[in-house]
């Protein structure tokens, strides 16, 4: 247990410093001289216009809820995998129906046109 | 175990593995420079020098690395004045840690047992020590070090989890930057990540039936004995493999931070070596996404018919080549340098796509991930279980000659791989005249004008 976990946290540590004493050099090395220039948000020189925050397209909302659905699927795949070989015919028949419902939900969102970025 | 062994071992590994990913990062900004001088016809970086007198140190460009990093130390740090204070300062550290942890998980070695490698017997009065072999198959459970940092019983679900959090990082920087180009870049970024990552899931789950679990290790282990996973889900190296380079974010998959579009993406805002830590984080991920190909799919640290206990060739039952006994420190180094010199040739071609490939547009994009790759993953599932089932059910006569052909698929590996050291060697050791040649427009110019000197006329 503590031979598994004890040096993953310890990496995971590392990782952390690492990260935070590269921040910290960012922050305090260089100097800094702010001029109002530099405060405008950068848009290659020219000129902000508009909101600074967007309407965003549905298609996000809708790509996140199909990663949602097809992630999950995912993970109920990955026990049955592992244990594929025991499991022999009755298995691979069960998870068939199961993949079958899933494709069939493919499906129909393709032919909605959910799959699809322009129309 | 002792807790010493184990914490010296484990800052041992932390140090190769960290080490590692920090120089291959830092290597391959240099690669991906000189490869795209060398791939468009130009000289490529050469400026940054050490002088020591008359002496110039250049070194391929090389240190162009080293000054990049000092450089980005003592550039100015800029905060856009109504960004999300703590959410900005979060973002880089986020997309960082991930990446350095999911190594944690990754195997270099097989399992290195400590009583195997040097032992001491008083021989007719005489003390005698010798390095001996290890078994041929099994490992020892007490006074071993195992290959990876932490050997994780669930390796594939924590890789997952790991590289899913970049995306949080991505979406947080465009989000408290202030800027609409960061908030379309970070949009892009994470429905893009989001949606190669239902293909990556998908696409390895026909490589687990086959394997039969999801410990990064006996993946490696199960190559061995049988055939290389490229060779056994070739389908599914692939779907990972063009997975994997779109979760880096890199060309043709580089929407998120087309700087033709979008300034530079989600990271925009951020300069000096905040702006830094996207960068090589990116280049870090490039690094451990080749250590995952290596390790699903091309044998981890194995090298073809070099076992636990030495060098054995043999197809089926006819042996070639009687088992040569190396000892266990011996193989176990060779592994590491297999694994380590497998990861940097997939990192090479990682960088190759960059410079041979234009960038999708983002509904095409889109249309690869969820209408071909994903429906391609599907398939790969249900056709594994088909085959895997079948070759259960079929005689031994079926195993047997399957067996034959994994062993088969181990020779051709074998024969690659020499054939790929002697091209090698002899590139090294032949002189090379590099001729210029022009081609297009240009050489049309010059040959109007009576040739050039490189180029004459006619040529």
């Amino acid at each position: 247990m503590f031979a598994t976990y004890g040096p993953m946290f310890l990496m995971m540590l590392v990782a952390i410093t690492l990260a935070s004493l590269f921040f910290i050099g960012a922050s305090t090395l260089g100097k800094k001289k702010p001029t109002p220039e530099k405060m405008m948000p950068f848009e290659c020189g020219s000129d902000s216009s508009g909101g600074r925050h967007l309407k965003l397209s549905v298609k996000f909302y809708l790509t996140a809820i199909l990663f949602v659905v097809f992630d999950i699927e995912a993970v109920f795949i990955y026990p049955w995998a592992i244990h594929f070989k025991t499991l022999g015919w009755v298995g691979f028949f069960s998870m068939t129906g199961f993949l079958v419902t899933i494709v069939v939900g493919l499906l129909y969102c393709w032919k909605k046109g959910a799959l699809e970025w322009e129309k | 175990m002792m807790t010493s062994t184990l914490l010296v071992a484990s800052i041992i590994k932390i140090l190769v593995i960290v080490g590692f990913l920090f120089n291959v990062a830092g290597l391959l900004t240099w690669v991906d420079r000189r490869q795209s001088a060398m791939i468009q016809d130009r000289v490529g970086p050469n400026r940054a020098v050490i002088k020591i007198g008359k002496f110039e140190l250049r070194v391929f460009g090389l240190l162009h690395t080293a000054a990049d990093g000092v450089k980005f130390f003592f550039k100015e740090d800029f905060m856009p004045p109504k960004a999300d204070k703590l959410l900005f300062s979060l973002a880089p550290i986020l997309v960082m840690v991930p990446v350095l942890a999911l190594a944690a998980v990754i195997p270099m070695a097989d399992t290195l047992c400590l009583k195997q490698i040097h032992m001491t017997a008083m021989v007719n009065g005489a003390e005698q020590s010798w390095w001996p072999a290890a078994e041929r198959v099994g490992t020892c459970t007490t006074d071993s070090v195992e290959g990876a940092v932490s050997p994780l019983n669930v390796g594939i679900l924590y890789v997952f989890a790991m590289a899913g959090q970049g995306i949080v990082g991505a979406g947080i920087a465009g989000w408290s930057s202030d800027n609409k180009f960061s908030l379309m870049g970070a949009l892009r970024a994470a429905s893009q990540m989001v949606s190669y990552e239902v293909a990556i899931g998908l696409s390895l789950v026909g490589a687990m039936m086959t394997y039969g679990t999801v410990r990064l290790d006996d993946m490696v282990r199960w190559q061995g004995e049988n055939a290389w996973g490229i060779f056994v889900q070739p389908l599914a190296f692939f779907l990972f493999f063009v997975s994997a380079v779109a979760e880096s974010k890199r060309i043709p998959f580089d929407l998120p931070e087309a700087e033709s579009e979008l300034v530079s993406g989600y990271f925009t805002e951020y300069s000096g070596m905040k702006f830094g830590m996207f960068y090589f984080a990116e280049y870090m991920e490039i690094v451990t996404s080749s250590m995952l190909v290596v390790v699903v799919f091309l044998g981890g640290w194995q090298l073809p018919f070099l076992h636990r206990d030495g060098l054995t060739i043999a197809i089926s039952d006819v042996v070639l080549v009687e088992t040569v006994k190396m000892s266990h420190l011996l193989v176990t180094i060779i592994g590491v340098v297999t694994f380590f010199g497998k990861t940097l040739a997939i990192c090479f071609i990682q960088a190759f796509v960059r410079w041979s490939l234009p960038r999708f547009r983002y509904d095409q994009l889109m249309r690869l991930g969820w209408r071909v790759l994903l429906p391609a993953a599907l398939a790969n599932i249900f056709i594994t279980g088909l085959v895997l089932l079948a070759i259960q059910d079929a005689g031994p006569s079926v195993q047997g000659a399957l067996k034959t052909a994994a062993d088969v698929t181990q020779g051709i590996v074998a024969i690659l791989l020499a054939s790929l050291a002697l091209r090698g060697v002899v590139f090294a050791f032949s002189s090379r005249k590099i001729e210029h040649v022009l081609v297009g427009s240009a050489a049309a110019m010059s040959n109007a004008r009576g040739g050039t000197k490189d180029a004459p006329m006619g040529a």
